[in-house]
């Protein structure tokens, strides 16, 4: 079975400065794999490569399709939250519930707080349905039991032959392959 | 998607400050009596003139607004990820644009023209010029807004880059030049989504 994001000896270099050199990555269905390291060690541009947004200096590529989280929100911000979520997919309510926000569906985007946008823009990758979920630094903004919605998410996706790469410099709860960038 | 991404920035533009290009479009049709003086067949002599100088100045305003909050809220990478090439989500902004701003521009025409003492026949030929100008003006603003998108200043270097390039279409529109202004406004039309797209692919890297 052909896993759903492989690096083949993949460098990339952002603004002049290498970030990785020859790097060998895959990430099969059922998996998730954290990437670790400090700030500035190039893990979400390797998350930005492993999407597409990013051409590497050399090597090889390949990818699934992909549902990527990060900080930038991607959702109208004067709409209601729901609406501005069936934008990207129709499963915005199911997904809503999933993250515990169904409560706030009628709320417009721009009320919500950072954590509740945290968990908005995990919402729109859970009703993706992409096989491979990219979630830039997943924790940031969530509080404890944002943290434990995410685990139970990416359980969740893993058992239904999903994968997630995410990169983090903190530690997820869950069982999680680690590689370390910057090392 | 494309028809999703049309629909969304043309609700955007209407529920956000659509009247504003057109109210400035209105504004500087009455400046120019102010300017000029009541002499009603100068008016009507320049009156074609001075609705298309309001026109480009008003297709102006939005540039701010056509890319650059979608480029910072990363909406422009969504897009992509939902399999959207550049192109095709430039395309999509030069018909949202042009929905949002020209037919309401083409009926404040009609007012803007009887504040300059134009008669119906010189309405009538400017409101087709209008009519094939405004897509190539909508498709040269997108390219510009894509061009300066999260560069510092954008609105100033816009309208330092937009203005002197309209001025072929402003020639020929104001001329009544239909053929040459329906070519030029094609070749904008159809060019643009690829400097567009190749600069919202440049900004992302």
């Amino acid at each position: 079975m052909s896993p759903l994001l492989r690096f083949d000896a993949v460098t990339l270099r952002r603004g002049g400065r290498l970030l990785f050199e020859d790097l060998d990555l895959k990430v099969a269905a059922g998996e998730a794999l954290q990437v670790a390291g400090p700030n500035g060690s190039g893990k979400s541009s390797l998350l930005r490569l492993a999407a597409g947004l990013l051409r590497a200096e050399c090597g090889g590529t390949y990818r699934s399709a992909v549902a990527l989280a990060d900080d930038s929100i991607a959702l109208d911000r004067e709409l209601p939250l729901t609406q501005a979520l069936r934008f990207w997919s129709p499963k915005a309510d199911e997904a809503l519930q999933r993250v515990g926000l169904a409560e706030l569906a009628a709320v417009p985007v721009r009320l919500l707080s950072s954590g509740q946008l945290k968990r908005a823009t995990l919402a729109r990758v859970a009703a993706s349905g992409a096989p491979l979920w990219l979630l830039d630094e997943p924790l940031n903004g969530l509080d404890s039991e944002g943290a434990e919605r995410l685990a139970q998410l990416v359980e969740q996706h893993r058992g239904s032959g999903g994968a997630v790469l995410a990169a983090s410099h903190l530690v997820l709860s869950g069982e999680w392959r680690r590689i370390d960038l910057g090392r | 998607m494309i028809a999703a991404l049309i629909g969304r920035d043309v609700r955007r533009g209407f529920t956000g400050a659509a009247w504003l290009p057109i109210a400035f479009f209105l504004l500087v049709a009455a400046l120019v009596p102010f300017a000029i003086g009541p002499d009603a067949r100068l008016l009507a002599r320049i009156g074609a003139g001075a609705l298309w100088i309001a026109a480009l100045t008003a297709a102006l305003l939005p540039v701010e607004r056509l890319i650059e909050p979608d480029r910072s809220d990363g909406v422009l990478d969504q897009l992509l990820l939902h399999g959207m090439a550049e192109e095709s989500i430039a395309i999509a902004k030069v018909i949202a644009h042009w929905l949002t701003f020209a037919p309401l521009l083409l009926i404040a025409a009609a007012p803007a023209s009887a504040l300059l003492a134009m008669d119906g026949k010189s309405l009538a030929t400017t409101e087709i010029a209008l009519a094939i100008g405004t897509p190539g003006l909508a498709a040269l603003a997108v390219g510009i807004a894509a061009v300066t998108a999260g560069l510092p200043r954008a609105g100033s270097l816009a309208g330092l880059l937009l203005l002197p390039l309209a001025v072929p279409l402003l020639i020929f529109g104001a001329a009544d030049a239909y053929l040459l202004e329906s070519a030029l406004s094609l070749v904008l039309t159809a060019g643009t989504p690829f400097v567009a797209g190749a600069a919202i692919r440049a900004a992302r890297t």
